[in-house]
């Protein structure tokens, strides 16, 4: 099984650390993990924007860097759904070599722990609380968990691996899956309507006591912690993996 | 800036009245959580409703044909306007040959998409509005924010304040009590004195030739019980194949909508009674074209629950009146950009493409999607922001050429932060720049400083 680290641009350039934490991860579980060099944008802002077209330069670049792997992990549910969501129809396929697509073999890093790897134990410790943040394209796109909308029975994948940390107590804020108000793009045409989502989240995750925020993807992640350090606030966000490699 | 962020920064700049519209809007989603929670079937029922809607669109000329000969059969007149302006000829024509000009209402947004209360009231016909979050709204001379809920952001105190004026009530005197008695009162007066009533039709029973209206209040039973005139208006798409394809629409509708289990009043009405008359206006005014584009035509399936502005994240902190259609949310997204891209073009930046439309409604309409795909149309429409569109190519330039990609952020640990994290930019009006100051990954793992 040949696996290699799908690492977003912004991931690539801010938080390094997650993505080391990611390889650390996977060769923890036993995983052979190649990093093929010099990735940059999966072109999901471009395309959210309105730019599709934008993105198909990209996407072709991807799909060469990542051609001889069976799977492509990355710790970015957001970039990963677009890849998977908006690849078949931006690149054109041969199949003559019978590999599938890019977007049939790349999976979000929790989905792919969970669903595919399936490890009986994973070795962290982290004695603090955290609160899952539930983005919408991990949600509602990859399905890391139930959606509060549907009538379907509770579940969520974030939530089975964080179970399996040593001193982690683990809570979800009361709407679980609202919109944190990133959105790409949006965050800057909107500046104060997603300013006043990112508000109203981080406030909810603060109300159920936790110390870190947690989730899948860097984005939300990332403009969350712009809020928390803006308004001066008593939580701080941790990329999910990063507690899944824990040692304290 | 677009239309719809520079009108939703007016509205987020009183914080504390956009926490309160957000609070009360994301109570009605939470009612509608715990209807659609309590039905084991309602996924089923979802699928059913959007299979339904999909069977009766790809069949509507024969449906409405249908719809047309069995309520003509039972004494409905049934008429068809191809916009709004045939509408409203053709209710001011029913009204002369009926004779009268007071005219009671019950909701419909129908009636404010063809501007038709206008219309009539130019013309000499008093059309009152009879639904109270309507009528709320037509006492302010403002139009609803909202589909179902057209007065959800006027508090209490400020309702007490137009009643005060215009109806004369206790100077003070808020309480929602007293001030629903008094609509009721002066809705009586209205009721009593009416000439014709007016509907809007929620669904229209082809097999059965009639029509099904759903309210709270009990008031487009009220008017149609007084007058001997009822005109029902509907667009195109209201038609449904039968009384069991109504079943699956009613368990829906209210659920979604409000959390309650079915409207108060389902009213079906079937012929008129003796010596009294029924007329039914089919309007087509852009659904024929809607039907035929093929990316969008799904938004015919919508049966008006609002659950989408519920949901939405965006509606609930930007309020109705942030959008320039006159529907806002997902659902006034779409609908505008259906009717004209050029006019109302502004209102597709309010959505962060979270989807929770798409999962919430009942009729399974994809919102978010088209909106996603919308947005891929704009520029070849020439209707993109040209700001927008500048950042979107300079983002492409550098990502498509590794080289400056890395040359480029391998200097930003160098960069002072103030020159990025300042007022000027627009990311910091609510939080800090992330900090640029470490290798990337792609640097660390050519340096062998990634444990391998
Ligand atoms: S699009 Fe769906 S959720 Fe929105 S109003 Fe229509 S039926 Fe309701």
């Amino acid at each position: 099984m040949k696996v290699a680290l799908f690492i977003p641009c912004y991931v690539n350039v801010l938080y390094p650390q997650v993505g080391e934490a990611s390889y650390r991860l996977l060769r923890s579980l036993g995983i052979d993990v190649d990093y093929p060099l010099d990735q940059t944008c999966c072109g999901q802002p471009m395309a959210n924007a309105g730019y599709e077209a934008d993105a198909k330069p990209l996407a072709e670049r991807m799909e060469r860097l990542f051609a001889d792997y069976d799977y492509v992990v990355g710790p970015s549910a957001s970039c990963v759904s677009f890849v998977r969501e908006g690849y078949p129809h931006l690149v054109e396929h041969h199949h003559n070599d019978g590999r599938p697509c890019l977007a049939e073999r790349i999976y979000e890093l929790c989905e792919f722990i969970h669903d595919v790897v399936k490890p009986e134990h994973i070795d962290a410790s982290f004695h603090h609380k955290v609160s899952i943040h539930n983005s919408c394209h991990g949600v509602r796109h990859l399905g890391l968990s139930a959606p509060s909308e549907l009538n379907i029975p509770y579940y969520s994948k974030l939530r089975a691996l964080l179970e399996k940390v040593e001193g982690i107590e683990i809570f979800e804020p009361q709407r679980r899956d609202e919109c944190c108000g990133f959105g790409g793009m949006f965050a800057i045409e909107e500046s104060a309507v997603s300013g006043c989502m990112g508000h109203d989240k981080v406030h909810d995750h603060i109300s159920t006591g936790a110390e870190y925020i947690t989730g899948a993807d860097s984005s939300c992640l990332m403009h969350m912690q712009g809020v928390i350090e803006k308004e001066g606030l008593a939580i701080r966000t941790k990329h999910i993996v990063e507690i899944l490699t824990a040692n304290e | 800036m677009s239309s719809h962020s520079k009108a939703a920064r007016r509205f987020v700049a009183n914080r504390e009245r956009t926490a309160w519209h957000d609070k009360a809007l994301y109570i009605v989603r939470s009612k509608r959580d715990r209807m659609a929670q309590s039905l084991p079937e309602w996924e089923q029922l979802r699928e059913a409703a959007s299979q339904i809607k999909q069977h009766t669109l790809s069949h509507l000329a024969d449906y409405l044909e249908k719809f047309e000969r069995n309520a003509t059969a039972n004494g409905i007149v049934v008429h068809w306007a191809a916009d709004a302006a045939e509408l409203n000829r053709t209710v001011e024509d029913i009204i002369r040959q009926h004779g009268g000009n007071k005219l009671v209402k019950s909701k419909s947004m129908l009636s404010e998409e063809c501007e038709l209360t206008p219309y009539l009231e130019e013309r000499g016909i008093e059309a009152v509005e009879t639904d109270l979050g309507e009528r709320i709204m037509q006492l302010m001379h403002c139009p609803p924010s909202h589909i179902v809920l057209p007065a959800i952001h006027v508090k209490r105190e400020e309702v007490g304040e137009l009643f005060e004026r215009e109806l004369g009530t206790e100077v003070g005197n808020s309480d929602p009590t007293y001030l629903t008695h008094a609509a009721r009162r002066h809705l009586r007066d209205k009721f009593l004195t009416a000439d014709i009533s007016m509907t809007g039709v929620n669904f229209a029973i082809a097999e059965e030739g009639a029509f099904a209206v759903c309210t709270n209040e009990g008031n487009a039973d009220m008017g149609t019980s007084f007058t001997d005139l009822h005109i029902a208006i509907m667009g195109l798409e209201k038609v449904i194949p039968d009384y069991a394809s109504l079943g699956v629409f009613t368990r829906l509708l209210a659920r979604s909508a409000t959390g309650q289990a079915v409207t108060t009043y389902t009213s079906i009405y079937r012929r008129p009674e003796e010596g009294k008359q029924i007329h039914v206006i089919i309007v087509d005014n852009g659904r024929t074209k809607s039907l035929h584009n093929e990316a969008h035509r799904n938004m015919l399936k919508c049966i008006r629950c609002g659950a989408c502005m519920n949901t939405c994240p965006v509606y609930r902190r930007s309020g109705g009146y942030s959008y320039s259609y006159f529907i806002p949310g997902p659902l006034g997204i779409n609908l505008g950009m259906l009717r004209s891209p050029e006019q109302y073009g502004g209102n597709a930046s309010g959505c962060s493409l979270c989807y929770s439309c798409s999962n919430v409604c009942p009729a399974k309409v994809n919102l978010g999607e088209q909106i996603y795909a919308w947005r891929q149309e704009m520029d070849s429409l020439g209707v993109a922001a040209k700001s927008k569109k500048a950042m979107v190519k300079a983002m492409n330039l550098i990502m498509r050429h590794r080289g400056i990609f890395y040359a480029g952020v391998g200097t930003l640990p160098y960069v002072p932060r103030f020159v990025y994290n300042n007022r000027f930019n627009p990311w910091c009006e609510a939080r800090e720049m992330p900090h640029f100051d470490t290798k990337s990954f792609n640097t660390l793992w050519k340096q062998g400083k990634i444990k391998r």
